[in-house]
């Protein structure tokens, strides 16, 4: 009898701790989603009013205002940061692969002299030299342009290289090797052995690559100076909640927000499985 | 002591060899570091000199061509079948020399005062009435003088291999030997292909980053601000002027508030590091465990969940967050209210302490779920057998914890926490975005502040109050801003330079493949 009751017990205990967890998850999956469930919602509103939360008349207004609102040319920033993204993961890529491959695969005097050097550079703040970045910029004719944005990502692919390291070093050396012993230079060895085996990074650098300049501030708001043509999405986003209309303007900004976030949610709905490789990858080889 | 009479003790035992024996260390180190000094200077003079005496060895024993080449670089490489490699040396050597006496002379006179006059003054028929004439802009000159000797550096260096590899050819001739382009167009695809692969990324990090970088350390000793640039004036060298004001040694009561500011947001950045890194890493660690536990259903479900709102871009979910947080119009303060919990607003971001509080708190909803991600996979890898041998033996949920998960995750993903506490002293989005630093200080330890500090704020971090007072619309105190960078690479390289040494994956790094 008493074991049958310890059984119940633990049986008892077990029931219990689960419920409690299940309790927990939906608490935080609540917590977790209400505000964006909100961002949709106020994206049909009519106007703003904090004490509504479910809009009273709904309306499609705002996804249409954003297109055509002369003061807030939204459909130029969204396409400003498509073309930038697009460019930017295409060479990002390339560049931060060559970089990784190199550091992982090659066997170079200079090379750890040159990751230490990577490490203490990227210990300074980043935009420490913004005001030279663009005075250079404007040397070679790129500051009044979105490409300026893109040329500036590109120049500091080499440094995010962590991450495709640590994948390139998980891959076999004999590899290489018996490619090499076919016949095969380094340069065929990078391009058709490494990087077929390694679609998981390949994709997981595009990615991250193609959303970084959706969400950038600082470099893409320092770079435009305040001209509107160049803004990105962050940067429009940003100028539309402030100096004052940002009550007037809510809706809109959340009609822009859901607008940008769902073309990317799309993408990491799609992308997910090499994402989340990426970052359990990522984290554990730094 | 041996490793076995060290496992023997006792924990405070352990605890108290371990102090003991860090203070035996101190005299150690320092007396190694005098010990070894002198084979280390003899070793560094060693690398300056060898160079310079390899120079004239090759100008005694070279030819003719290999003495030619000491003045025209590459010609001892064109005229013995290596023609591409030794164009290529010339053609740099041509540029830089006209780009040295055409731009990089005229600005080096320039460099002792930063120019002599920024710009003059005349009467003009139109409007304003008055029209500049710009004459010199100190941050042309000194930029320009930095490309110049990085010009000249890269000169020096190709001007050395060219010579050397011009004596080499001289030798590998002597016994009827050549090396031609050929081999080196092979050795780009074979043994030097790392600088295939690496040109194009040093090029960029060189230009766009360290160019920059090495410009803005010097203008941390200049006064560049909006009173000091072009057209107004030119700026001037202040020597240290800049870090004592950052320590508050000059400018009598004004000085000591701007550092007492300083150490405030010194004190901030570090305590808002620590929490951000921490509450997210071990909240995201327990939720990962939660979805992670046999028997939980609909796993999938809530991993999406999370995943969608790593998919919305931080700054949407930072605005958004900060206009609902906003004290008079903000939805949370609303909501509060109709329910009758609150009568008075709760001022979320616009309180000096309640806003740290409200930070932490916005940025773990953003950062647990990354977190959570990261840990889940991480938390499949732990062999399930530990965990039921564990069991067996009548462990408690929290002793596996403590005892399996715990030392585990720790130690792999040591990586990924320094890099987080680093990321998170440079976190400016969440804070800019979120309370774009506010409340500003008004008044410190009672004092009305008369000094200037660039309107920092109770919550801004290091690098905000640089943005603040560089980039930022109202201010441009270059000077000081680069200073504070400075700074921020102390505070990181402290930090990283304690837990990199630790992390097992940087010690044994061939130990993956």
């Amino acid at each position: 009898m008493a074991k049958l009751e310890r059984y119940h017990s633990k049986k008892f205990k077990e029931i219990t701790s689960r419920a409690l967890i299940y309790i927990i998850l939906i608490i935080l999956s609540i917590v977790w989603l209400v505000p964006f469930i909100y961002l949709l919602l106020q994206s049909f509103t009519e106007s703003y009013d904090p004490t509504n939360i479910i809009p009273e008349v709904w309306t499609f207004q705002n996804y249409i205002n954003l297109f055509t609102d002369p003061i807030y040319p939204f459909g130029r920033w969204y396409l400003n940061t498509l073309i930038i993204a697009i460019i930017t993961a295409v060479l990002q890529t390339i560049i931060t692969l060559m970089t990784a491959y190199a550091f992982s695969r090659l066997r170079f005097k200079t090379r750890q002299a040159y990751m230490k050097l990577i490490l203490v550079i990227g210990m300074f703040p980043s935009f420490l030299g913004m005001i030279v970045t663009y005075f250079l910029l404007q040397m070679i004719g790129l500051s009044g342009s979105i490409f300026g944005l893109v040329v500036v990502y590109c120049a500091g692919a080499g440094m995010g290289y962590y991450v495709a390291k640590g994948f390139f070093d998980t891959i076999p050396r004999s590899l290489d090797e018996a490619a090499m012993i076919d016949g095969a230079n380094k340069n065929t060895v990078f391009w058709k052995v490494i990087l077929p085996l390694s679609k998981p990074i390949v994709v997981y650098t595009v990615l991250m690559s193609f959303t970084a300049p959706w969400g950038d501030y600082m470099m893409a708001s320092y770079l435009a100076q305040g001209k509107q043509e160049l803004f990105n999405v962050a940067v429009g986003l940003q100028q539309m909640m402030s100096k004052g209309r940002d009550i007037q303007y809510f809706p809109q900004f959340c009609a822009g927000g859901v607008f940008v976030s769902i073309g990317i949610m799309a993408l990491f709905f799609w992308l997910q499985r090499y994402y989340v490789e990426g970052v359990t990858g990522g984290a554990v080889k730094g | 002591m041996s490793n076995l009479e060290y496992y023997s003790l006792t924990r405070p035992e352990k605890f108290f060899y371990k102090i003991g024996s860090f203070f035996k260390s101190i005299p150690l180190g320092i007396w190694k570091f005098f010990k070894k000094t002198p084979s280390k200077l003899k070793e560094f003079f060693k690398k300056i000199f060898n160079p310079i005496i390899n120079l004239f060895h090759w100008f005694v024993r070279g030819d003719a061509l290999t003495k030619l080449n000491f003045l025209v670089m590459g010609i001892g490489q064109i005229t013995r079948h290596q023609v591409l490699r030794g164009l290529l040396n010339l053609c740099y050597e041509i540029i830089s020399v006209i780009f040295i006496v055409l731009i990089g002379a005229p600005n080096f006179t320039k460099l002792p005062t930063f120019g002599y006059v920024s710009s003059v003054q005349y009467e003009t028929d139109e409007a304003p009435f008055i029209g500049y004439m710009y004459q010199d802009d100190s941050f042309k000159i000194l930029l320009y003088s930095v490309v110049s000797i990085i010009v000249i550096l890269i000169l020096v260096f190709l001007w050395y291999t060219s010579i050397r590899d011009s004596y080499e050819l001289q030798q590998l001739k002597y016994i009827g030997k050549n090396k031609s382009d050929k081999e080196t167009l092979k050795g780009l695809v074979g043994k030097d292909y790392h600088k295939v692969m690496l040109s194009i990324p040093t090029l960029g990090i060189a230009i766009f980053t360290i160019i920059p970088l090495f410009f803005m350390i010097l203008i941390g000793f200049t006064n560049y601000n909006s009173n000091h640039m072009n057209p107004k004036e030119l700026f001037d060298r202040v020597g240290l002027g800049n870090f004592q004001q950052l320590l508050g040694i000059t400018g009598g009561q004004n000085g000591t508030q701007f550092a007492l500011v300083f150490v405030q947001i010194l004190i901030w950045t570090l305590i808002w590091a620590f929490f951000a890194t921490f509450t997210n890493y071990f909240l995201g660690m327990i939720v990962a465990i939660m979805i992670n536990k046999k028997g939980i259903k609909l796993k999938k479900l809530w991993r999406t969940i999370l995943i969608t709102t790593i998919a919305v871009p931080q700054f949407v979910s930072l605005l958004l967050m900060s206009k609902m947080l906003n004290t008079d119009t903000g939805v949370i303060n609303a909501v509060l209210r109709e329910l009758g919990i609150i009568t008075q607003n709760i001022r979320f971001l616009t309180d000096g302490i309640l806003v740290k509080v409200t930070i932490i708190l916005v940025n773990m909803w953003i950062g647990i779920p990354y977190t959570m991600l990261m840990c889940t996979g991480i938390l499949m890898n732990i062999p399930d057998d530990l965990y039921e041998s564990a069991k067996i033996d009548g462990a408690s949920p929290y002793k596996m914890y403590m005892k399996i998960t715990l030392p585990y995750m720790l130690f792999v993903t040591t990586p990924y926490l320094i890099s987080q506490f680093v990321g998170n002293i440079n976190n400016f989005n969440v804070i800019y975005l979120l309370s774009n630093g506010g409340p500003i200080f008004s008044s410190i330890n009672g004092e009305m502040i008369t000094a200037q500090v660039f309107g920092a704020g109770q919550s801004d971090l290091l690098i905000t109050w640089l943005y603040k007072m560089s980039m930022g619309e109202v201010f441009k105190d270059y000077g000081t801003s680069s200073v504070i960078g400075m700074v921020v690479f102390v505070v990181v390289a402290f930090f990283s330079l304690i837990f990199y040494g630790k992390s097992n994956s940087v010690k044994n790094e061939e130990d993956f493949q």
